[in-house]
């Protein structure tokens, strides 16, 4: 199981400006070991991002997004106390949903 | 003798259950490829934006000014260049991220409901020095993009 994000969810003037650390090694399938052997592609494929269930921002993401990805985002309507759901799917098909309460 | 076939058939049962999981290890991903309706393949095997574009459902894309990329001109690591997007197109839907030299051109595709800021911020590798294009898809269903030209020192394939 992949360890949790870091969510941070401010209101910056009346949006609320998330912002997620995401632990994932995305590896890209370009990269080889040390026999020379092609390491798979592992990486995040799709992020979605919800508030009081609506969804604020969903992405697709391809293998060059970073290691251990970074997203910040804003959106309007949010107030301190609601709360921020964000789930990541990768190509094996793992999952991982996180939550943050906005300051 | 009872006990050593006692252990036998333990044996054998824990290579069972084994064998089981693995099986179902190795249907999962088949099932959750067919699940994942929402990442599209085509757009990130694309090797050039008129084909990313086509992926994505346009054609055509125009050059605007109402786009705007920030970043770094030199990033020194291309593992982790900070990429942030903003664009002033009315009802833009979509923003994506695309690097021309990547293997595959496009990094990202942020899909922007109402009430979200058409903006976002992320971090990318890039593989060398190479224009970088923001991609994005207006209220009318056009596409309109900008581009910037970012020197990266150190790659970010790895070794």
């Amino acid at each position: 199981m992949a360890d949790p994000m870091k969510i941070r969810a401010q209101m910056a003037g009346d949006k609320v400006e998330v912002r997620v650390l995401m632990a994932h090694e995305m590896e890209t399938g370009q990269r080889k070991d040390a026999s020379g052997k092609v390491i798979p592609a592992w990486f995040i494929q799709n992020v979605t991002a919800t508030w009081n269930g609506k969804t604020v921002m969903s992405a697709e993401w391809g293998t060059a997004v970073s290691k251990n990805p970074f997203l910040s985002f804003r959106f309007s309507g949010g107030k301190p106390g609601d709360k921020v759901q964000i789930t990541w799917t990768d190509n094996h098909g793992d999952k991982r949903t996180d939550e943050a309460t906005i300051a | 003798m009872n006990s050593s076939r006692r252990q036998v058939l333990k044996g054998v049962g824990g290579a069972g259950v084994l064998g089981l999981a693995m099986a179902a290890g190795l249907f999962r991903p088949g099932s959750a490829w067919a699940q994942q309706g929402g990442w599209n393949k085509q757009a990130f095997d694309s090797k050039s934006m008129a084909d990313a574009v086509k992926a994505l459902g346009g054609a055509q894309p125009v050059e605007s000014k109402d786009i705007t990329i920030t970043s770094p001109d030199i990033a020194e690591n291309g593992a982790v260049v900070p990429f942030t997007i903003a664009s002033r197109i009315p009802n833009t839907q979509n923003i994506a991220l695309l690097i021309e030299k990547n293997p595959n051109i496009l990094a990202a595709n942020f899909e922007i409901p109402q009430g979200t800021d058409p903006w976002v911020n992320t971090r990318v590798k890039m593989a060398q020095t190479s224009n970088v294009i923001a991609l994005v898809k207006g209220g009318d269903g056009k596409f309109y993009y900008a581009s910037k030209e970012v020197k990266v020192t150190l790659g970010g394939c790895g070794g």
